[in-house]
């Protein structure tokens, strides 16, 4: 029989997303439900003095208002812990407010417009603080998160960087800037809380039960088994739904007073302030090369911003450490803070921006070499991890390269820019290296039959549209010999044995790996003549050795053809491909899927997203779909994905990797590159808007 | 969303009256006023739904124009025939806005009364002298780069974002009117939006209570026509900037031209110098660009909008090129 | 300060309309949305909330066939109407075509943005049959038809950030040609 796993089957989740039944957190009803409304900050620092509610209070309806001064005692805020998401979220805990947008009083009533309408007459009045909101402001101030908190620095250093750079033939040295982007799930955060005999559940949209159920038990001071979190199906979550939010934390609050169900619902608006964002960056990228392309030196050194509220530090340079071979190598990673809301991961946290500033870089010493950036990078193909030193446990950059180039037709790009036009369009052609770092993480899992050909799995992943539940069902019927039919997945419980939940792409690998090892065990206690009817077994996986003996990574390389408007400026995508290499692929349609969503979320990167802040009001002024902009179907010509075979030994018992972050990386700085390609347009500010390419058009044409 | 009563009257004369109380206001597609509600910037005491109104025809004109109701969708001006093949600039201006489920629920009236998308207008807590006069200009200073180059005050760099009236500006449409008082007027729509100067707060110059019934279209121009629309994305996004025009050239020589900017002022922009400058001269790229350069010749930019400059102009020059190249 | 109190349930509104085939006679806040009407009111949450301003699709339904944003409508301004949801598009067990298109295709990957993307869909597929014209059209007095660039300019009100656009544009070209033979 052909393997189960890896087949292109469809979702099993398909038929209830499809025909509207598969219930999001907003869906959730509960009798007697109260509706919450979140009033927020409307300064960036400083204090509440005064909160005036009495409209709210006495509107028709109106069943409380939560401020600082009414709020239940909550557990403190922890400034590190070892899961970040798994900290207390005190929730109107003073009245301090730390930036816009910050949560300040809710509003419970009997109906959502009443709530709505209550929380738009609270007036609060504050004493205003000075804050810092631009990064460059901030440079000064800047420091090197893992040297705070543990001493060791985060730098990594070999050989003689600044001379091997001096001496260099070639040189490149340049700054690259990414603005702040945001998850902009289509679903809102949401959620409904309810008490039942002293034991709270919440139904929230989370990406990771565990660390939310610790979070919502350890604020609201409850015993871990007084709380249930569930999460059944995730609107999207892009690390944006890794932490709790104020939804769940004070929709739990609310409910314990008021003793019945709430539900709150974050409005568009709000996510941009209440819940994450990826950082803006200043990056610095000095490569030096041989005539003939062979890098001398890579120094990559990023700052990124940090909040006041809390402190995060995201991994820029992670990837260029491993990705490209020479003997004096510089990385550092330096964070500010700025008193603006709190950054968290977003997809491929690291490598979706690093790589938007060194993959622009390589193509820049391409041209400067006058030589093909495939070549450029084959040239600097590592033996190991230049590193690490360790050995890559796969690598498959250069098939994925050639084949891509191949299949793009590559041959056909014209290396002058703007030689290449299709009536009043300018096309051009560029490409890009992927890299993500593959990880393992520890996972448990619970295979139970219901009867000698029915099996139920039991974890608490989440599917947030990637295709968890599809997996785990072809894994479980893969190793029990059962057709993935009659494989029952319930995901997204805290009852169900802990797993990493989904970020950073270790999801599908620790929670396939962990349930191989029930299904195993299971198979082995069948084997050994256990009757079948109610047979349970538990399976676990940690990461082992091969981690430390091994660079892991899965590689991708992107191709992106484009066309600028000769009048305009407008770049417009006319077709991408992208040829990854991620270990064995355990459902074909599903990860090309999300390959193609990771490869469009490039493109928003390179054209599109970014929230603006406003410095005067230390807000994001961007707020909203129409002004925060992601790609429309418009956007997307003919984008597509493939996937090379491969099988990494090292990674974990099914030889997979992660790939719901491997498409953004490097996807974003191929458009860049094709940019240029078009029309000479060498922009290092993302997005790469319409008015930052016209001067070069003023300049070619006038 | 404060609260409000909510009535549904048959006749224009109640529709008017019932709109002319304090705190009375119009709904019919509800696409921006609703998005506005919520947001608090508006908050009605009283909504008048005119969806029940006779405002539905769509007929000929004894001029020889089109009478397009008010409450015709966006959708069906764009779908009709005889806006296709007669008015080609408004169907593009209207299908090159929103989305098609926008398009399908807003209504002719609606579009023209549509709003700002400022940001600093969309937030309660910032100054605005739209939303609050008096309170100031929060995007001078501040994120401008979506914002009026032409026509602004000290007060307000607000710009239109409608795409049907910078068509309908081409091509010199007029908006009937029914006041309250039952007297029925038509203004040229270059009359209906206003420039903000001190008092940014009206966006019209209708008086409250007054209502569109209908837009007028003259007889088809001669000559070709285009909207060019610029953005951020390659759909469903509000425009950087865009021009309608209609250009009629005899023997290489123009003989007539009408402009209409969208994406630059507090209204849609009629570059007048640039309009008499063409007439009569050469159809040529250097005519072209002499009269784009006279239409953005008083552009008063901000620090986050100076390309809007060199793009209209740009855009100006292209589309009397192409328009020229195609004929006619 | 505007006081907030509702208007009396006394002078709210009745709305008599036609969801998914079932009258039905509301009186309910004059605030309440049409998408609130329907989560809130109905149970029927196929339809999603995922902006509340017209700006993501995700709320789409059919309003006397025609694809409209629920969210930036009042239920009280859809007085007479027939309103189809995701709910009402299938015929209990057998699925709409560009259902199974979608899933096939897998054009969906959160599936959020689905109920509002086959709505719109099917929205779509009506006005190729009236002649509504696109601004893809080269020219727009052209009769339209349906490729993937129209489809995608067409369906641009509904946004999906997983991005299964191209499996959504395969699923719906699937679907049509379908239709068609």
């Amino acid at each position: 029989m052909d393997s189960i796993i890896g087949q292109g089957i469809d979702r099993i989740d398909g038929r209830a997303k499809i025909t509207g039944a598969a219930a999001y957190a907003a869906d959730k009803r509960a009798p007697d439900m109260a509706h919450g409304a979140i009033v927020t900050a409307t300064i960036a620092r400083g204090r509440i003095t005064s909160i005036e509610s009495t409209t709210a209070r006495n509107t028709l309806g109106v069943l409380m208002v939560m401020t600082h001064e009414n709020a239940p005692r909550q557990a403190p805020f922890q400034a590190r812990a070892d899961d970040r998401h798994a900290r207390p979220k005190p929730q109107l805990a003073s009245d301090e407010v730390q930036h816009f947008g910050a949560p300040v009083a809710l509003v419970v009533a009997e109906t959502p417009e009443a709530a709505r309408a209550a929380a738009d007459s609270v007036t609060v009045v504050y004493e205003k603080s000075a804050g810092v909101f631009e990064l460059g402001d901030a440079s000064r101030d800047a420091y090197d998160p893992l040297k705070a908190s543990e001493g060791e620095s985060s730098d990594s250093h070999i050989g003689a960087v600044d001379a091997a750079f001096d001496a260099a033939r070639t040189r490149i040295d340049a700054i690259y800037t990414t603005p702040y982007q945001c998850h902009a799930m289509m679903e809102p955060h949401a959620s409904l809380a309810s008490w039942q005999n002293g034991k709270l559940t919440v139904w929230s949209s989370l990406q990771l039960i565990e660390s939310a159920h610790k979070s919502i038990a350890d604020t609201l001071l409850l015993e871990p088994d007084h709380v249930e979190v569930i999460s059944e199906y995730v609107g999207g979550g892009f690390g944006g739904k890794l932490p709790v939010h104020a939804d769940a934390i004070l929709a739990a609050l609310a409910a314990r007073e008021l003793g019945r169900p709430v539900r709150i619902v974050l409005t568009r608006q709000q996510m941009f302030h209440v819940t994450t964002h990826r950082p803006a960056s200043i990056q610095r990228v000095r490569l030096g090369a041989d005539a003939d392309g062979t890098l001398t030196s890579i120094a990559h050194q990023s700052l990124s911003q940090s909040a006041r509220a809390d402190e995060f530090s995201e991994p820029i340079v992670n990837a260029t450490r491993s990705l490209y071979a020479a003997p004096n190598r510089l990385t550092s990673q330096r964070i500010a803070t700025l008193d603006l809301p709190v950054p968290d991961s977003m997809r491929a946290p690291g490598e979706a921006i690093g790589l938007l500033a060194l993959e622009q870089a390589m193509d820049e010493l391409a041209v400067a070499l006058d030589m093909d950036p495939i070549a450029l990078r084959l040239r600097n193909e590592p033996e190991q991890d230049p590193e690490k030193r360790v050995p890559f446990s796969t690598r498959a950059l250069v098939p994925c390269l050639t084949e891509g180039a191949r299949r793009f037709g590559w041959d056909r790009r014209r290396k002058q820019p703007g030689t290449t036009r299709d009536g009043r369009w300018l096309v051009g052609m560029g490409m890009a290296a992927a890299i993500r770092g593959n990880f393992l993480r520890k996972a448990s899992a619970r295979v139970t039959l219901k009867s000698a050909r029915r099996a139920v799995v039991e974890m608490d992943m989440t599917d947030i549209g990637t295709g968890s539940y599809t997996v785990l069902a072809q894994i479980a019927a893969e190793v029990l010999g059962l057709p993935v039919e009659n494989i029952e997945v319930r995901l997204g419980h805290s009852g169900y044995p802990d797993t990493p939940g989904s970020g950073g792409s270790f999801g599908a690998s620790s929670c396939g790996a962990a349930l191989h090892d029930a299904c195993t065990k299971l198979k082995a206690r069948l084997a050994a003549g256990e009757g079948a009817q109610g047979l349970s077994a538990e399976g676990h996986v940690t990461p082992g050795e091969d981690y430390k003996k091994y660079s892991q990574f899965a590689y991708g390389a992107h191709f992106a053809e484009v066309g600028v408007d000769e009048t305009t400026g407008e770049v417009r995508l006319r077709r991408m491909l992208g040829v990854f290499s991620a270990g064995r692929i355990l459902n074909a349609k599903t990860a090309r899927s999300q390959l193609i969503g990771g490869m469009i979320w490039g493109v928003g990167a390179a054209l599109e997203e970014e929230a603006v802040v406003d410095p005067r009001f230390g807000a994001f002024i961007t707020r909203d779909l129409a002004s925060y902009h992601v790609p429309v179907h418009a956007d997307v010509p003919d984008v597509d994905a493939i996937l090379l075979d491969e099988l990494d030994p090292h990674a974990n018992v099914l030889g997979s990797k992660g790939v719901g972050e491997l498409g953004i990386c490097g996807a974003g700085a191929a458009i860049a590159n094709a940019v240029y390609n078009a029309c000479g347009a060498r922009v290092r500010s993302y997005p790469i808007t319409l008015d930052k390419v016209l001067p070069t058009l003023l300049d070619r044409m006038e | 969303m404060r609260p409000f009563t909510f009535e549904r009257p048959t006749s224009i004369a109640a529709a008017t009256l019932a709109a002319s109380q304090l705190g009375g206001k119009f709904i019919a597609g509800g696409t921006n006023l609703l998005d506005l509600m919520k947001v608090d910037v508006e908050r009605p005491t009283s909504l008048v739904d005119i969806s029940a109104l006779p405002l539905r025809d769509f007929g000929a004109t004894a001029e020889g124009g089109l009478r397009i109701g008010a409450l015709v969708s966006n959708t069906d001006i764009a779908s009709d025939n005889r806006i296709r093949e007669a008015y080609p600039v408004l169907a593009e201006a209207l299908l090159n806005g929103a989305s098609a489920q926008l398009r399908n629920q807003a209504t002719a009236g609606g579009n023209l009364m549509q709003r700002t998308r400022c940001p600093y207008f969309y937030d309660v807590f910032m100054p605005c002298n739209k939303r609050q006069p008096g309170s100031g200009c929060s995007a001078i200073g501040g994120y401008s780069r979506l914002h009026a180059i032409l026509g602004a005050s000290r007060d307000c760099i607000a710009v239109h974002p409608s795409d049907m009236a910078v068509a309908l500006t081409a091509l010199q449409a007029e908006i009937e009117v029914h006041a309250p008082s039952g007297v029925v007027r038509t203004l040229p729509i270059c009359a209906l939006h206003r420039l903000p100067d001190e008092t940014p707060d009206h966006d019209t110059s209708l008086a409250p209570g007054e209502l569109i019934s209908a837009i007028i279209l003259p007889p088809p121009a001669r000559g070709k026509q285009a909207y060019r629309k610029v953005r951020d994305r390659a759909s469903f996004a509000f425009a950087v900037v865009s021009v309608a025009a209609i250009l009629d050239c005899s023997s290489r020589t123009v003989r007539d031209v009408r402009l209409a900017l969208g994406g630059v002022a507090h209204k849609p922009w009629q570059p007048r110098a640039a309009e008499r400058a063409l007439v009569g001269a050469p159809a040529s790229g250097a005519s072209f660009e002499a009269a784009a350069r006279a239409a953005v010749a008083g552009a008063e930019p901000q620090p986050g909008n100076q390309f809007k400059i060199d793009l209209a102009r740009r855009l100006i020059a292209r589309t009397l090129t192409d328009l020229a190249a195609r004929g006619g | 300060m505007p006081q907030s109190h509702p208007i009396s349930s006394a002078a709210w509104p009745t709305t008599r309309l036609t969801i998914n085939g079932q009258k039905h006679e509301l009186t309910v806040d004059p605030r309440t949305t049409l998408l609130d009407t329907l989560r809130d009111h109905l149970g029927l949450t196929g339809s999603k909330k995922g902006c509340d301003h017209g700006q993501c699709g995700a709320c789409t339904v059919l309003v006397n066939g025609a694809r409209m944003n629920a969210c930036l409508s009042l239920v009280a301004m859809r007085h007479g109407d027939e309103i189809v949801t995701i709910e009402g598009l299938g015929e209990s067990e057998t699925l709409h075509p560009l259902q199974q298109a979608f899933w096939t295709h897998d054009g969906l990957q959160c599936g959020f943005c689905t109920p509002g993307q086959i709505c719109s869909a099917v929205g779509m597929f009506r006005e190729i049959e009236h002649g509504v014209p696109s601004a893809a059209m080269a020219n727009v007095a052209a009769t339209p038809s349906l490729d993937a660039v129209e489809v995608r300019e067409r369906m641009s009100g509904n946004i999906c950030r997983c991005s299964a656009y191209p499996n959504i544009v395969a699923a719906i070209l699937d679907s049509r040609q379908g239709h068609a033979g």
